[in-house]
Order: structure tokens, then sequence, then C-alpha cells
């Protein structure tokens, strides 16, 4: 027997041509996860963190103690958020590819996550996303032409051409500025939630990071604050089981689940099928009502894959198998709740293919409306003064002078 | 000699490190079996193994840490931090940490670790993917910063870096991986095979830490800058047709002060250029020094070209990078005081 120490070294279940392997997903059968109290003691729920919440069974109905007994009217705005953010994101991700714009990030595969949680929260709830949670922002009902033009740093850009594609805000929406260093806003969610804990207000946080990103200390920082403080705040981890090449056994999935980090702060850490609309949709309405309740923080770690490129930099055949998503266990999160709708006898393929033919239109007209306030490389174009401007409150004198010399700069013939 | 560019120099010097010592070790993010993200790791850990070139969390400050237990437990790890824009997780590492273990233990103990990163902008990478923090690191006592300028100094100044004892920060303007890059967008990229300093040796050499290098030799004035900023210095000195000696510093931590200083006592005027912001930049240091140094050889105030003093615009990115007016406007500047 080896007695020495050894390095152990995580093991990556399929590199590119090898056989998809996904045997290391622990799975639960639909159904089959007790739904507690929402007031239950954490200590009490530990199995909820390593089981996987699921309620869309194989024949795509809905069972269990977690369904959350949604009307199909609610379902089927789900399912046009959902086909909306995928939409959406193809055809970004073919204007990038075109040039119109600079670099774009999909969700395929994700929608779930962010439709589904959105909706189970309101309005006032404050949202923290990652840079692939677009699904809040359609769902929070944030216009297409407003994404486009941010995407597009063009002259009506929410954030004036500061920040790179996908890096959306909106202060009406409640949808925090998305930064782009990963792990930042977890804790910043905790903090805003702790803020509404003293101002006594009802609304609560969310924040969403990848498993991935779960690595940096600011998780940590989190899930700490969250649990010293008893914060009304949901902590999201989507594992969508890739950071760029690195397989989820490098940020540490491989000993145990991500939700199981809850536990160890003495915070619920619940484990949901990521693309079974239902579930998100009921583990995050339970985490809703504990925070608002008085029960503090959840750890939700939703189970998915990253169907897409990283972004538009990155090309996964250079580092997975190919037909991976072909074989992932969990499905796609639009094809279920389609079938689910189908098998409720509230939605039909015929329906399904008009609400693409419908929503294909809605993107294309709003790219029109959009690429009319200018894109890259034509149209009209941002003023470049705008740097300059809200880097304080008001501009300091050295900032006045530099745009001055820039305004100088510009206007000198070159070459000279 | 062989044409590289600077990914492939880069690579080199640390495929020939993993070679001649075995307590080399790589770690970073995407950089084993992906081979990193601008592919500068890329074959080695198929040519050294998982055990020598580790894929790590994503985790900067716990790269830098480990690297800190790692090289006090006797390996010399190199470190990728994926963009310098992504290095702040790990400051606290370096600074309170890595800059200080030979000074608060008297010597007994050192990590003699390269933290390797990419920097700069021009590639509409945004405020994310652009920064230029070597002055920051400049700040601190006890660790080295290094930013090359083309292939072949890259590759000797890293295989240097891995070999010192010391810390060594050092940066890579990324937008000089494929090709040299002289301030113009609208340019046709040009590839590392066109220029000198794009023949590589193979095997192994050294370019020494603090030593600048003269790019070009001149009368008229002199131009003191490092990175991305050389090629625009020496292309900007060229559309204005001025005979000005352009040095590369190399190596901001030691710095070669005797070289530059010897340079603008010649010229008698000076520019200090870098693509990092302007206010407590790099270039107020370059200045101070020529300014102690050179004062009674001075013909006309010291001029600075950087990036103006905001975060890093996506869609202003060339009205923000310091191109070839700016430096323009600063050689015509020290010419007119005349």
């Amino acid at each position: 027997m080896n007695r020495r120490s050894r390095l152990h070294l995580p093991r990556t279940p399929a590199r590119p041509g090898q056989r998809p392997d996904f045997s290391y997903v622990a799975l639960s059968p639909a159904g089959a996860v007790p739904r507690p109290e929402v007031n239950a003691r954490a200590r009490d729920i530990e199995p909820l963190s390593v089981e996987l919440v699921r309620v869309l069974d194989d024949a795509a109905l809905a069972v269990g103690p977690w369904n959350p007994h949604l009307d199909p009217e609610e379902l089927q705005v789900g399912l046009r958020h959902m086909m909306l953010t995928r939409l959406y994101d193809d055809r970004m991700q073919r204007m990038q590819r075109s040039g119109k714009i600079s670099f774009y990030i999909r969700s395929l595969g994700e929608e779930a996550v962010s439709v589904a949680q959105c909706m189970a929260l309101r309005p006032g709830d404050m949202l923290f996303p990652g840079y692939r949670n677009q699904g809040l922002q359609i769902a929070r009902g944030i216009a297409l032409v407003d994404l486009m033009c941010q995407v597009l740093s063009n002259t009506r850009d929410m954030c004036k051409g500061r920040q790179l594609p996908v890096m959306y805000h909106s202060r009406p929406g409640n949808l925090f500025s998305i930064s782009g260093n990963l792990a930042t806003q977890f804790p910043q969610a905790v903090g805003w939630a702790m803020a509404a804990a003293i101002k006594g207000e009802d609304h609560l946080a969310a924040s969403w990071i990848g498993e991935g990103s779960s690595a940096e200390a600011d998780f940590h920082h989190a899930l700490l604050f969250a649990s010293v403080y008893q914060a009304p705040v949901i902590l999201n981890i989507v594992n969508n089981q890739w950071a760029i090449s690195t397989f989820q056994g490098y940020a540490g999935g491989e000993q145990r689940s991500f939700a199981a980090r809850g536990p160890g702060y003495g915070v619920p850490g619940i484990r949901v099928d990521g693309n079974d609309f239902l579930a998100v949709y009921s583990v995050t309405q339970w985490a809703a009502q504990r925070a608002r309740t008085g029960g503090g923080p959840t750890l939700i770690e939703l189970v998915t894959y990253r169907a897409a490129a990283h972004s538009t930099s990155d090309d996964p055949s250079r580092y997975r198998a190919k037909d991976d998503y072909e074989h992932w266990p969990l499905g796609d999160p639009i094809d279920r709740l389609k079938r689910h709708l189908i098998a409720l006898g509230e939605w039909s393929e015929e329906r399904h293919q008009a609400l693409v033919a419908e929503l294909e239109a809605l993107v294309i007209s709003s790219w029109q409306e959009a690429v009319t306030y200018g894109t890259l490389t034509d149209g009209p174009k941002l003023d470049a003064d705008l740097m300059f401007e809200d880097v304080f409150k008001a501009m300091p004198k050295h900032l006045e002078r530099q745009r001055a010399l820039m305004r100088a700069e510009r206007e000198m013939p070159w070459p000279p | 000699m062989a044409a590289m560019n600077m990914v492939q120099a880069l690579n080199s010097a640390m495929d020939i490190m993993l070679g001649r010592d075995p307590a080399v070790v790589l770690m970073g993010e995407d950089i084993g079996y992906f081979g990193g993200v601008f592919r500068a790791t890329e074959g080695l850990q198929r040519k050294y193994g998982e055990h020598r070139v580790l894929d790590t969390p994503i985790a900067e400050g716990g790269i830098v840490a480990t690297a800190i237990g790692m090289g006090v437990n006797g390996l010399r790890p190199v470190a990728e931090i994926q963009f310098a824009d992504y290095i702040y997780p790990g400051f606290d590492q370096i600074v309170s940490e890595l800059a200080r273990i030979r000074f608060r233990s008297a010597g007994e103990f050192h990590a003699p670790i390269t933290i390797r990163t990419p920097c700069g902008g021009g590639i509409r990478g945004g405020q994310t993917h652009s920064q230029s923090p070597e002055g920051i690191f400049t700040h601190v006592s006890g660790v080295k910063v290094v930013m090359p300028s083309n292939p072949f100094d890259a590759k000797g100044l890293l295989i240097t870096s891995i070999e010192d004892d010391d810390p060594v920060v050092f940066f890579e303007p990324k937008r000089l991986y494929n090709g040299p890059f002289d301030g113009d967008p609208h340019k046709p990229a040009v590839p590392w095979s066109t220029h000198p300093k794009g023949q590589v040796e193979e095997g192994y050499y050294t370019v020494p830490l603090g030593a600048a290098e003269i790019v070009r030799p001149g009368s008229q004035l002199t131009i003191i800058t490092y990175g991305t900023m050389v090629h625009v210095a020496l292309a900007a000195a060229e559309a204005m047709k001025v005979d000005a000696e352009i040095i590369d510093v190399r190596s901001l931590v030691p710095l070669d002060v005797d070289t530059l200083c010897t340079s603008v006592k010649k010229t008698g005027r000076c520019i200090v250029a870098h693509e990092a912001t302007r206010f407590s930049g790099f270039g107020a240091e370059l200045l101070a020094v020529v300014q102690e140094e050179c004062f009674w050889e001075l013909e006309a105030p010291i001029q600075r070209v950087a990036g103006w003093d905001t975060p890093y615009p996506h869609a202003f990115e060339w009205e923000y990078f310091p191109g070839q007016r700016r430096v323009a406007l600063a050689i015509r500047a020290v010419l007119e005081s005349a």
C-alpha cells in the first residue's frame, strides 16, 4: 500500500475525443426529496445540500412536495422568457461573429436558472447578477432594445460605452451593475440584505456566481457574513460544470457538493436540478419565504450545464467532448418545460412554433431599432468626453484638463 | 534562431526552465490541459505532466498564497494570473507576504516566485481586461517588476525572472503577443516574424533584470518607455521626423537609472510614456529620477504621456489609449521649449 502523501489531481470526465461521462452527477428521482418547513433549523435539513431537488419527472409531470403548483399562465410566461433569452443570445452571438459587437456571453442551457429564480422573487428584491444571467434582465422586463444598445456600446447604451457587452445594470429594475470580475458581488449582496434588515424593509437580495468562481475568497466572505448576521439573502451557485476549460472538480466539486458548503457555515444548502423550471422556482420561493420571515440566508446550488462556449473568445472543442451536452442527464430547460405544458394540455407544438416566430420577430425588430442608435462600426457614436464623467460625482480639475487634452489630440491632423 | 511571437517565446522560456530545473512548476487558471487562454503554456502539461503544470481553482489569492508556500518549501513556482485586471484578490499576499518574507525572516525564508500576467489594452477588453497596474507593484518594496516589449526580451527576461531568488511580477502586454503594435488600430496587424526581435534563440539564454535597452539611438530628445508604448513611441518619433533616443526600460524594479540619465544628459529633453493611468503612475517615478539626476542638463520640462485617469472605457478605447498623437504632442512640447 502506498503510504506516502500524494498530490491529487481532479479527473476531468471527458476530454475531446472521449465518451461523455456524467456518472459523477448524483441524481435523486423527481419528487423524492422532502420539503421542510421554511423555518426549519439549518442543521436539521443538511441532506438537502447533497440530494437533488427535482419536480419534473420523465413523463414531464410535476411530482412531489416541491411542486410549486404554478398556474399554466405563469408557466407559459416562464417558457416565453426562457425562449426569448435563448433567441436573444443566438442573435447576439451572430452579431458578434459579423463584427457588430465586440464580445458576447451566451447562457444556452441555463435559462431556467435566471428566469425561474427571478419569477419567484419580488420586483423590490435586489439582484446582483453574474455575466451569464441575462434571463434575469429579460424576466425583470428590461426591453431587448436596451440590452442590445448596451451590447452595442451605442448612443443609447445604459453604461455610456464604458463596459464590455453584457455588463448591464438597471436601477429601476433593481438589477445591480455587473462587474465582470468574479464573485465580487456575492458579499455585496449580503451587505445589501443587511441594510434591508437594518432599515426594517421586507426586501431581500439575491446573487449568482458560477461554481468556478466560488473558489474566490469573496464566496466565503458572503457565506460568513450572511451566517453571522442571518441576512435576508439568497446566494446562488450556478454549477454549469465548467470554468472556461476547467471542470468543476477544480473548484472543489469532486469531494462534496457546492451546496454542502452552506451547512458548514450554518446556512441551509439546497442542491437543485437547475434545468427543472419548477424545481428552481420552488426552492427559490422557499428561500425567499425563509428570508422574509427572519430565517436568514440560503445557499442554492443549481446543477446545470454550460452548453455553449464560455464566451465568444472561447473554443470548447479544445477541452471537452464535442457532444457533451447531448448526454447531459438533466436535459434542456426549455424542452422540459415545454413538454410539461404539453402534458398538462396547456401547450402544443403549433403554439410553440408560433411563439418562436413571434419572439424571433421581436428580436429582429428590436435589433433594427437598436442599430439606429449606432454600432461599433457604423452610425452615431457616443461622445468620447463621456469617459471623464462619473469617475467622481464632480469632475476634478485634473480630469477636466485631460478632457481638454484629449479634444486637442483628436483635432490634431495625423500624420503631421 | 527561430521566428517566434511573444507567446511562443514565453512558452519556450517556461519549457526550458521546466526541463532544466525540477523545482520549477507552473500554476494558474486554464493553463494546464487547455494551455492558457492566450496559449502561453500550450503543450507544457503534456510534456512535463500534471504535477508540474497545475490547473488551479479560480482564486488568485489562493494561487499566490500557495505559490508562496511552495516557494518556501523549495519549489520555484511560475504562477499565471489570467489577466492583470484579476490580480487584486492576490494583492494582499503579494504586498504583505511575498514582498516581505525575506526581510522579516532576516533572510532565513524566501519564496522565489514569478507571477506572469497579461496586461494592457488595445484588444477591446473594457475595464476588466485592459489595465496596466504595474505602477502599483513598483510601489511595493521587495518585488521586482518586469515588462518586455518583444519576444526576444520576453524569453530572456522570463528565464532570468524564474531563476531569480526574489519574487518577480512579470507583465506581458497582451496587445504585443502576436505582433508589434504602433498604436494605430486601423493598420493591418504586423506579425513578429517581420521584426528583428521576433528572431529568438531556441535554447537557454538570459536578459538581465535592471538593464534598460536603447532601442533607437538619437540626439534630439529621449523617450523613456516600456511595453506597448515602445512601438508607439518609435512610430510617433518617425512620423514627427525627430531624432529621438528611445529607451525600453524593460525592468521597472530594479531600474537602470544610468542608461536613462546618460541619455537625458546627452539630449537634454525627456518624455516618459506608459499605457497606465498618469496620476501616481510609474512615469512619476521615472520623471522624478530624471529630474534628480539631470536637472542641470534639462532644456525643457519633462513631459508625461499616459492613459487618462479614468477606468479603461470599452467604447472609447482609441481615445483613451496613448497613441502616436499623444506622444507627438509631447514631442512638440519638449522641443518647443527650446
